[in-house]
């Protein structure tokens, strides 16, 4: 078998001319995917017998918090592949997911805030799952600011991503905070193994803003991704190619 | 499926809720629209800068070959 594709998959230069072509696909999909759920969620999804029209919020909370998990994941695991294969594009990737799983888990504990206001009748509790989404939320701040704390960029790539891997110990614990501790926050509403504790009229919208928000998450990435490719590949001959500078003449 | 509220008003109103409703997806869709903005933006200047590099880089170069060139009139001349 070749390995031809897994070395190309680690060239940012690969990388760059062919994700121009995914770009207007995941873009399209994605904010139609969630203009149709937020409008369903808002004005059509039915109101909560016991929590009114607050419960609305769960359109956005849920979806944000689920791509803040599976985006760490993502960051931890570019990270791990760039330590071990030395692949240059991984840690561009791992970079490039940092601030957006920072600003999905942000919108994740300010939903969740201004949901528990109505529901808890408070903002903030210290509670297990909510302490512990701000633990994530400090771990993407931590890798961001490690990776640009290096005068060499390798040096970055690396103590960033370290950072990265160690702190996937916190993803378990969020998950089972609402299991192993006794916490205001409502217990799973999706689960994979046994029936979801929703009613389909409620389910429909909030599996339509899942998937909104995945396809959403992959268009975001793949444009930083670019964005820093730009970045770092700005001395090399393809990238001034790509600007319209000559071809190099052989003397 | 049919719309949920009697009124525009009510719709905003969310029984009391709406504050806390229309915060949380105000705040959300910013959030997701500077996502998705900032890279486009970070893509455009950074093509403006690579291009003016390369734009003085050709300047200098010709500058250098017109001398060259001129340098070497000047000694056929002589």
């Amino acid at each position: 078998m070749s390995w031809q594709w897994f070395h190309r998959l680690g060239s940012p230069r690969w990388f760059y001319q062919k994700s121009s072509a995914w770009l207007p696909w995941l873009g399209g999909a994605a904010l139609l995917l969630l203009a149709v759920g937020i409008v369903w969620g808002l004005g059509f999804a039915p109101e909560d017998f016991k929590q009114g029209n607050s419960y609305r919020i769960i359109y956005i909370h849920v979806p944000a918090a689920f791509l803040a998990l599976a985006g760490y994941y993502i960051m931890a695991i570019s990270g791990a592949i760039g330590l071990i294969w030395k692949m240059k594009l991984s840690f561009v990737v791992m970079r490039a997911a940092a601030p957006i799983g920072a600003a999905l888990t942000f919108i994740a504990l300010f939903t969740g805030a201004v949901w528990g206001k109505p529901t808890w009748g408070t903002y903030w509790v210290w509670d297990a799952r909510i302490t512990s989404m701000l633990i994530l939320f400090f771990l993407y701040l931590g890798v961001m600011a490690l990776s640009g704390a290096f005068s060499r960029e390798q040096s970055g790539d690396k103590a960033s991503a370290l950072l990265a891997l160690v702190g996937t110990v916190n993803i378990p614990i969020i998950y089972k905070s609402v299991d192993w501790w006794f916490t205001l926050h409502q217990p799973a509403t999706l689960k994979l193994t046994e029936a979801s504790t929703i009613d389909p009229s409620m389910f429909y919208p909030l599996i339509t803003m899942i998937a909104g928000f995945y396809l959403f998450y992959a268009w975001v990435l793949t444009l930083h991704t670019r964005a820093m490719i730009l970045q770092r590949e700005g001395r090399t001959q393809w990238v001034r190619e790509l600007l319209g500078a000559p071809a190099p003449t052989k003397a | 499926m049919e719309f949920q509220f009697d009124s525009l008003a009510s719709f905003f109103a969310m029984n009391g809720h709406g504050p806390y409703v229309w915060a949380a997806y105000g705040v959300a869709v910013l959030v997701l629209v500077a996502l998705a903005v900032a890279p486009v933006l970070r893509q455009r200047t950074l093509r403006r800068e690579f291009k003016q590099q390369l734009r003085q880089e050709e300047a200098r170069r010709r500058a250098a070959a017109a001398r060259a060139a001129s340098q070497r009139a000047v000694e056929t001349v002589e």
